[in-house]
């Protein structure tokens, strides 16, 4: 790599034997800096998270330098890994973000097989309307399904809003078409040879799927797991407009409401409570960089 | 079909005829396989996209109570409300703005991570995507924090420097500062490893016959590596448009609007109009002015996919 490109980088000013590889350090030196200088901007407000966290409400109203920690202490993480509260916030994350990636799979996998691979009247039209709705945000759809959730109520007495189990109906629209439209990519990098010869020898196309096409796209597969997952772990319009009793809420709701109480903003749970939901997706992302950035890059994903 | 295995010769035959045979079954069958495992997409997107948005079109055109037929009443009476205007105005400033923003700091990155040997580029990336990865409602409680006017890190930075203390939530315009850097903030990361991706698609020979033509660092960048990336460019900005357009996480937590309704943008105007101020038919005619942008995006996105799918 580095032979490859030797001259990539950086304007050449002096015409002399041996400047271009000095350039070429000096080029390497700027984009060392300038990468540290983006490096703090990207890594400042989590690691104010981690400091704020480690303080008492005593050092934070002291007002001493806030960069630092004087006197740490884990007490606002015991406090919130003890409240029924924040752990009832977790457990309902947890369940919703879960129950949708196995339903966004179970939906998403078989479609996109049948996309990619088995061409059918509409199939182009239906593969682009899955695009399309993707782009459809939450922003422009909560009111509407406010508004249907309460009517479907009215007429039916199954009660849908204040109910956790909403937003396990509703995050899917949000995740099925992303994964879809990764798994159409993926799906459709296979040879063609290979699920022709599954169906010559006798196999279903179902068998053909589970057997030949997930295990072969299992990267693929990864990606849009996690995808689900992050997706559904960060949501925060849909729970704010369709929960509101406490032991309904997820994580990022239940924390801007329950923690900041009128005007009084007790920062050192705040900012633990915001790291702990922060920590799920990037202990993933920690281990998994490579799929989610494959996955990242394999679609097209929002921004 | 075994019956029909006669002679020894025919054993061949047969073979080929139950090949054949299940493979016209397999056509056969093969278009109820594909409407089953497509049903559930089918109606999941019909039920819970397709039908509500068609729906916030009807309830856009009922009164506040939802009881009579007011036809375009909602719209006039938007028409007329200054906040409505402010609310457009703060949205394309909003948008407009971050996303440059986003696209030249993701620009810039990508070509200095691009720089450096490929073996600590994993790493850099790893940091630098961090603030991509954390649910952006997460991360802006960290940035609610750091904004904040007495206790806050980055005025007591500042004073040091004999600035402020600045108002960074509390003055119209800087509340539209720090909305917007907050934006940029939670998105650049996103453009950054697109643009990387793209960089790396970059032939090498490409810049060796650029440099041996005598191409300067300029040169190469603006005939070299935009024209390759042009379409990345692009539907990478056209995403990005349509999600800062339709933002609510950031702006909701950090002013909710305020200062007076000054840093308002249209998802977050809609949810006050519309669910706290329980107007829903106003609050989803408000959400539907984010619809002109979205088709024009959605018609360029497309017509790009189409592109693709003809080169591929």
């Amino acid at each position: 790599m580095t032979t490859v490109t030797l001259d990539k980088a950086g304007p050449r000013r002096k015409v002399k034997q041996g400047s271009i590889s000095r350039d070429r350090a000096w080029a390497l030196r700027w984009s060392y800096f300038f990468l540290a200088l983006f490096a703090i901007f990207s890594l400042t407000p989590p690691l104010y998270m981690l400091i704020t966290s480690l303080k008492s409400s005593a050092e934070i109203s002291a007002a001493t330098n806030p960069w630092w920690v004087f006197h740490p202490t884990l007490g606002n993480y015991v406090e919130l890994l003890t409240s029924n509260q924040f752990l009832r916030f977790f457990w309902n994350s947890a369940i919703v973000s879960i129950v949708v990636v196995a339903l966004t799979m179970l939906i998403s996998v078989p479609a996109a097989f049948a996309l990619a691979r088995m061409k059918f009247w509409g199939s182009t039209a239906l593969a682009t309307g899955v695009f399309l709705t993707y782009l459809i945000p939450d922003s422009l759809l909560f009111i509407p399904l406010f508004k249907m959730f309460a009517t479907f109520q009215d007429w039916t007495g199954i009660q849908l809003l204040n109910r956790w189990y909403v937003l396990v109906l509703v995050y899917p629209t949000l995740t099925v078409p992303f994964c879809t439209w990764i798994m159409i990519g993926y799906f459709a990098s296979i040879p063609k040879e290979l699920d022709e010869a599954a169906i010559i020898d006798g196999a279903s196309w179902f068998q053909t799927l589970t057997r030949i096409f997930i295990p072969v796209a299992l990267p693929g597969l990864i990606a849009a797991t996690i995808f689900a997952f992050t997706v559904s772990w960060a949501q925060f319009l849909y729970p704010l407009v369709f929960t509101t009793s406490t032991d309904q809420q997820v994580l990022p709701v239940g924390i801007i409401t329950t923690l900041i109480k009128g005007d009084v903003f007790n920062w050192g749970q705040i900012m633990t409570g915001a790291l702990l939901g922060a920590a799920p997706p990037l202990i993933i992302y920690a281990f998994l960089m490579d799929y989610y950035i494959a996955g990242l890059t394999a679609g097209a994903t929002k921004g | 079909m075994a019956d029909v295995v006669v002679g020894r010769a025919s054993v061949t035959r047969s073979a080929g005829v139950r090949k054949r045979s299940s493979l016209r079954n397999a056509v056969k069958h093969k278009s109820t396989v594909a409407l089953l495992m497509t049903l559930p997409l089918i109606v999941l997107i019909s039920v819970l996209v397709l039908y509500p948005a068609i729906y916030s079109l009807h309830l856009a055109t009922l009164n506040k109570s939802m009881s009579r037929f007011v036809g375009l009443g909602n719209f006039q009476f938007l028409f007329k409300r200054e906040t409505f205007w402010l609310v457009v105005e703060q949205s394309c400033i909003f948008a407009i703005t971050a996303v440059i923003f986003k696209a030249l700091i993701g620009f810039i990155v990508a070509h200095f991570v691009h720089n450096i040997p490929a073996k600590g580029q994993r790493k850099w990336r790893g940091m630098l995507l961090v603030p991509w990865v954390i649910p952006p409602a997460m991360s802006t409680l960290a940035w609610l924090w750091l904004f904040d006017p007495s206790y806050s890190a980055f005025n007591y930075t500042l004073s040091f420097l004999n600035i402020g203390p600045i108002p960074w939530l509390g003055e119209a315009s800087w509340a539209r500062f720090s909305v917007i850097l907050v934006n940029i903030w939670i998105g650049a990361p996103f453009f950054m490893i697109m643009y990387l991706a793209a960089l790396k698609s970059v032939p090498d020979q490409l810049y060796e016959a650029a440099s041996i033509d005598g191409a300067n660092w300029w040169q190469r960048i603006w005939y070299v590596t935009l024209p390759m990336m042009r379409n990345i460019i692009a539907i990478t900005t056209l995403f990005s448009l349509i999600v800062t357009f339709a933002n609510f996480d950031i702006v909701r937590i950090l002013t909710a609007g305020g200062p007076l309704d000054q840093t308002h943008i249209f998802a977050t105007w809609a949810f006050k109009v519309g669910i706290e101020g329980s107007d829903i038919p106003l609050g989803a005619s408000v959400s539907l002015f984010m619809f002109p942008i979205l088709a024009i995006a959605a018609i360029f996105i497309l017509r790009d996919i189409n592109k693709r799918g003809n080169e591929a």
